[in-house]
């Protein structure tokens, strides 16, 4: 049964159509990076994932569910997306730490309001904050951040911001956590300690799509690399196959121009 | 003229303008904040009422604005006049609103697009990203636009006079007429004075409290 399951999807911004008919599929503990100029559509690909955008054609499965379809209105309603919604977790390129609230607090915050909801949180509520709260402490942990739990994102380096928005979005136990270019606004020094922290995510077989440009760490980390160009799958295979034996023309000549 | 009796006088003429600022800053935030979403409305036509309404209420003098509102349903449809003081809260109350929905506006149209999304990927409702992330955001962004246009609000009651109302100004004034003395006039400055300097310390403490986090 796949993790994931992605079939035809079409968007376009206007006349530009930016995403024509991609379909694939990944496996539970999968890691999948995409690779790609800007433009090719990979931002859009996982930002319609995550339903920041709606695509205009398609569906999509989470373990053959399918939680997205074109041509079923219900599955577009707002409540039914934020339901969905958290099949997968994002990590964006800019960070997006909520400034107002600490470390911990912001790794917490989306689980607090989600327990809410439940309908024993009145009756255990002490203890299920707790939970929460133990939760973010080991997430932040995990990500080297134990020292900086209580600090504010301004106080903290691109760095470890980001190592705090991959803790935020681990919180919720995704199905499969996409990250967008999440080392392109870091210095280069700093780049270093959040691949470190998605490396150690694929040894423990989290399912991953990762969109990147950094050729040698989608080489080191993914079990298959996509290849966008124009909103199309151009070529995709394992990081062997599309680095070193790469079969399409327009690929050897990105990947070209990356060395040069 | 005891200095006693002017200070007297003077208070109670503070006192008015002291209502009027009080009472407008009480209705206008509120009402500005309605302007506001209206002016960031998705229906078109909508937003384009809204947004004339701010140009044409920030486009001309208040002073304008209250003499119609005073005189106006008298002249134009012969109703009965309506009372100086209620006359002089519409206007400054649809005045202020005015401008306080620029303020809300620009506070709320800077949160960067990625604070909204990190919520929405994070399963949160419309309501928990309005209340739990955006709006201390706001608040800490339009506090200084904001401290500056109600200190611009307790000398604007002043402009109350055109209709007759009491406050300290006229009152300060009358005495040039009256008493031929012009002291009460420098006298009622340093009501305006100590009152917006208790404003500015105001807002300088409501500035440092949000000054743990930066956006």
């Amino acid at each position: 049964m796949p993790a994931l399951e992605v079939k035809n999807i079409n968007k376009s911004f206007g006349n530009i159509s930016v995403l024509k008919d991609i379909s694939f599929s990944m496996e539970q503990g999968e890691v999948i990076s995409i690779i790609g100029s800007s433009g090719s559509g990979k931002t859009t690909l996982l930002r319609c994932l995550n339903f920041l955008e709606t695509p205009d054609v398609g569906q999509i499965f989470v373990e053959d569910k399918c939680i997205f379809n074109s041509e079923d209105k219900k599955s577009l309603k707002d409540s039914q997306i934020r339901k969905n919604r958290l099949h997968f977790g994002l990590v964006f390129q800019s960070f997006n730490l909520f400034p107002q609230y600490t470390a911990k607090q912001n790794v917490m915050l989306a689980c607090e309001l989600l327990a809410k909801e439940r309908p024993d949180y009145k009756a255990n509520k002490k203890q299920i904050l707790t939970e929460i709260e133990q939760n973010a402490e080991e997430l932040l942990k995990r990500v080297g951040l134990s020292e900086r739990m209580d600090n504010y994102p301004h106080q903290l380096s691109g760095g470890q911001q980001q190592r705090v928005a991959i803790a935020r979005a681990l919180a919720l136990k995704p199905d499969i956590l996409c990250f967008d270019e999440p080392t392109s606004a870091l210095d280069p020094e700093l780049t270093g300690e959040v691949l470190k922290v998605i490396k150690s995510l694929a040894d423990e077989k989290t399912t991953m799509v990762i969109v990147t440009h950094e050729m040698d760490f989608a080489k080191e980390v993914s079990d298959r690399v996509l290849f966008m160009d124009d909103g199309l799958i151009l070529e995709q295979g394992t990081p062997q196959e599309v680095f070193e034996n790469t079969r399409e023309e327009r690929t050897k000549q990105f990947l070209k121009k990356l060395t040069d | 003229m005891s200095f006693i009796s002017v200070t007297q006088r003077l208070f109670s003429g503070f006192a008015i303008s002291f209502q009027l600022f009080f009472g407008t800053l009480l209705l206008a935030l509120p009402l500005g904040l309605l302007i506001s979403f209206g002016s960031m409305s998705r229906f078109k036509p909508l937003r384009w009422l809204v947004r004339t309404f701010v140009w044409i209420i920030r486009g001309t003098p208040l002073m304008l604005q209250l003499i119609i509102v005073f005189y106006g349903p008298g002249l134009l449809f012969e109703m009965t006049g309506i009372g100086r003081m209620q006359a002089a809260y519409i206007a400054f109350i649809i005045n202020y609103s005015a401008y306080f929905s620029e303020i809300y506006r620009g506070g709320i149209e800077g949160i960067p697009r990625g604070q909204y999304e990190a919520g929405q990927v994070l399963g949160m409702t419309r309501n928990q990203i309005f209340f739990k992330v955006v709006l201390l955001q706001v608040v800490k962004r339009i506090v200084p636009p904001m401290s500056n246009e109600i200190i611009t609000l307790v000398k604007d009651t002043s402009l109350a006079r055109i209709i007759a109302i009491q406050e300290i100004t006229m009152v300060a004034q009358n005495y040039i007429a009256d008493k031929g003395i012009i002291w009460p006039l420098f006298y009622s400055g340093a009501f305006y004075l100590i009152f917006c300097g208790i404003l500015t310390i105001l807002f300088h403490f409501i500035e440092k409290k949000l000054d743990y986090f930066r956006v």
